[in-house]
């Protein structure tokens, strides 16, 4: 497992909040560094663990799904989809321009 | 009044026609009336709907009609989607927002005959341990330490849940369990919290956090209230393709099997350093109660139980920064304007986001994102595999286990706040269960030298919810826990 401490430098905190389309006052990026590396620190303790040979469990619900017919359940809910649109027009979306 | 009825007691009391829905309901939303202002257990309260539910179930009663839970007021965690009613997940992002469409626990709820009266605060977007990260202020636990008036939180995240129920302001109550959230309030705020089997009920319009994780549960103030709550809950939902389709069978009855010849598991693991000596003295308290009803008691091992909470905090937030992506300002709940759809996106998220939900995000975003993925999520998902088997084996065993619910009792306001891994260690008992997916239930036991709330723990294994509810009852019958908050309706204050 990584060193979190050295790999959270600032440029690492701005980078992640990047990807999760967060913006970050520059102020709180020295706060989120000591945050954020103090719990990724805590967690690296899982490198104790020896996990040779053991599959990944990424749920514990019934490992097969269920199928059902191809068929349309619902539709025509165009003004309840819209019913919580922070902006509309018509029976679309709105959103700032994205392409001059 | 509300205080002396259970869920059962008021369901025969309406049967009988001795008391009417409306006067439950009525004197239910009195008890709200007084006591919000101190405790803030509710985000939204719907007295019209509730009064017009309770007339139609004492309509409904007249014709001799009306299902398990009709007439009776409940309510709501604020992360269940109620049709027309808003459901904020107790987050400014979603607080305009006002579901088109009722979850499918609630509408399970509903169709038996239940009374809605609002809807219950938690933290935002249920992480936390004490419901003080709600955007919209804090629930105050009922109880208080003897002597002082120092306000106490009252767990988290289904914390405004636990207070009304413990308060006297519903019968009972839904809540959502993702590492603890049913569990741990119930044992700060004196009452029963259940969290299912992963599966077992549907997690259909519930606001998402870690969805191989969230299970939706019950509150109440009895172990059979809190069986019958679930048999209204429960049930296969095709809408949810982890909800399993299986027959929910008789909560209640299974109260009343007893715990003559059970295995019941000690896990040494759970004898955590640091422990409080009350809370191992309860505990060994509850093992001696389980043997005298006929129990034998068992010492077992969960290996990787130190682990479970790193783990968690590996796989939760990763789980979360996916489900939370969904909040962009553009098709509901806030948006901040702006003159590009990135810059949108980033204002709209750092205006709506609190600093908990962020930096779960943040640390989602960093555990699954290139170079760390195998170091972090996929470690995690190996050492999660190793809890499952942990409990697996046990289960070969045992019939069931018994530990603590948490390693405190209920904390003041603003303990633990500055330090964030402090406050994950509040779920150090519960998280490993949450892990493997199995059941819970968290009975109040006992009282500290403070007069606080201490709850034991029994889980199950999976789909076996009866055994845990016929072991919680036993507790429940042996402990006779009878004391109630300082702060509620009766208290002539």
């Amino acid at each position: 497992m990584a060193s979190a401490s050295a790999a959270l430098d600032p440029a690492a905190v701005r980078r992640i909040a990047r990807l999760a389309r967060i913006r970050l006052a520059d102020e709180d990026v020295a706060q989120l560094q000591t945050e954020l590396g103090a719990i990724l620190g805590w967690i690296e303790q899982l490198n104790e663990v020896d996990v040779s040979g053991v599959d990944p469990l990424a749920s514990v619900g019934s490992a097969t799904l269920a199928f059902r017919e191809d068929a349309v359940t619902d539709g025509d809910q165009t003004e309840a989809v819209l019913a919580n649109a922070p902006a509309r027009s018509g029976p679309f979306y709105t959103v700032p321009k994205v392409v001059e | 009044m509300t205080l002396e009825f259970t869920l059962s007691g008021a369901r025969d009391a309406l049967r009988a026609r001795r008391i009417s829905s409306r006067e439950l309901t009525e004197a239910h939303l009195a008890t709200i009336a007084e006591l919000e202002p101190e405790l803030h257990a509710f985000i939204t309260v719907t007295p019209e709907q509730a009064l017009a539910q309770a007339d139609a179930a004492d309509a409904a009663i007249g014709r001799g009609e009306g299902g398990p839970l009709a007439g009776l007021p409940v309510a709501i965690k604020d992360l269940f989607c109620t049709k027309g009613v808003k459901t904020t997940a107790a987050s400014r992002i979603l607080e305009p927002f006002v579901p088109p469409y009722e979850s499918t626990v609630t509408a399970n709820m509903l169709r038996d005959g239940a009374v809605f009266l609002g809807k219950t605060n938690l933290d935002e977007f249920a992480m936390g341990s004490s419901t003080t990260t709600s955007a919209f202020g804090p629930t105050i636990n009922p109880w208080q330490r003897r002597g002082s008036n120092t306000q106490l939180v009252p767990g988290g995240s289904s914390g405004g849940s636990a207070a009304a129920v413990a308060a006297g302001m519903a019968l009972a109550s839904t809540g959502t369990d993702t590492g603890g959230s049913i569990r741990q309030p119930a044992s700060f705020c004196g009452i029963v919290g259940m969290k299912p089997t992963y599966g077992r009920c549907s997690r259909w319009g519930v606001v998402a956090f870690a969805s191989s994780l969230d299970q939706p549960g019950p509150f109440a103030r009895t172990v059979e209230d809190a069986a019958i709550l679930l048999g209204s809950m429960a049930g296969h939902d095709p809408k949810d393709s982890t909800s399993v389709n299986r027959p929910v069978p008789d909560y209640a009855a299974a109260c009343r099997r007893g715990v003559k010849g059970l295995r019941i598991g000690i896990p040494r693991e759970y004898r955590a350093d640091g422990t409080p000596a009350e809370i191992e003295a309860l505990w060994n308290q509850g093992i001696a109660w389980l043997r005298d009803a006929g129990a034998e008691i068992v010492d077992v091992s969960l290996p990787h139980t130190k682990y479970g909470l790193a783990t968690y905090y590996i796989v939760a937030p990763a789980e979360a920064s996916s489900n939370l992506a969904r909040y962009d300002g553009v098709r509901f709940g806030l948006r901040v304007p702006a003159n590009d759809l990135t810059d949108l996106y980033e204002e709209t998220r750092a205006a709506g986001f609190g600093a908990e939900v962020r930096r779960r995000i943040l640390i989602g975003t960093y555990v699954l994102s290139a170079g760390y993925y195998d170091a972090y999520y996929l470690k995690a998902q190996k050492v999660r595999a190793l809890i499952l088997r942990d409990f697996t084996d046990a289960f070969e065993r045992v019939d069931a286990l018994l530990t603590p619910t948490a390693p405190s009792a209920a904390f003041g306001l603003g303990e633990k706040s500055d330090d964030p891994v402090q406050m994950y260690l509040n779920d150090v008992f519960t998280v490993p269960a949450s892990m493997a997916g199995v059941p819970g239930i968290s009975v109040p036991a006992g009282l500290d030298t403070d007069g606080l709330p201490l709850g034991l723990q029994v889980l199950g294994r999976h789909f076996d919810e009866e055994t845990v509810f016929a072991v919680g009852a036993a507790l429940e019958a042996a402990a006779g826990f009878s004391a109630r908050p300082g702060i509620r309706m009766e208290a002539g204050r």
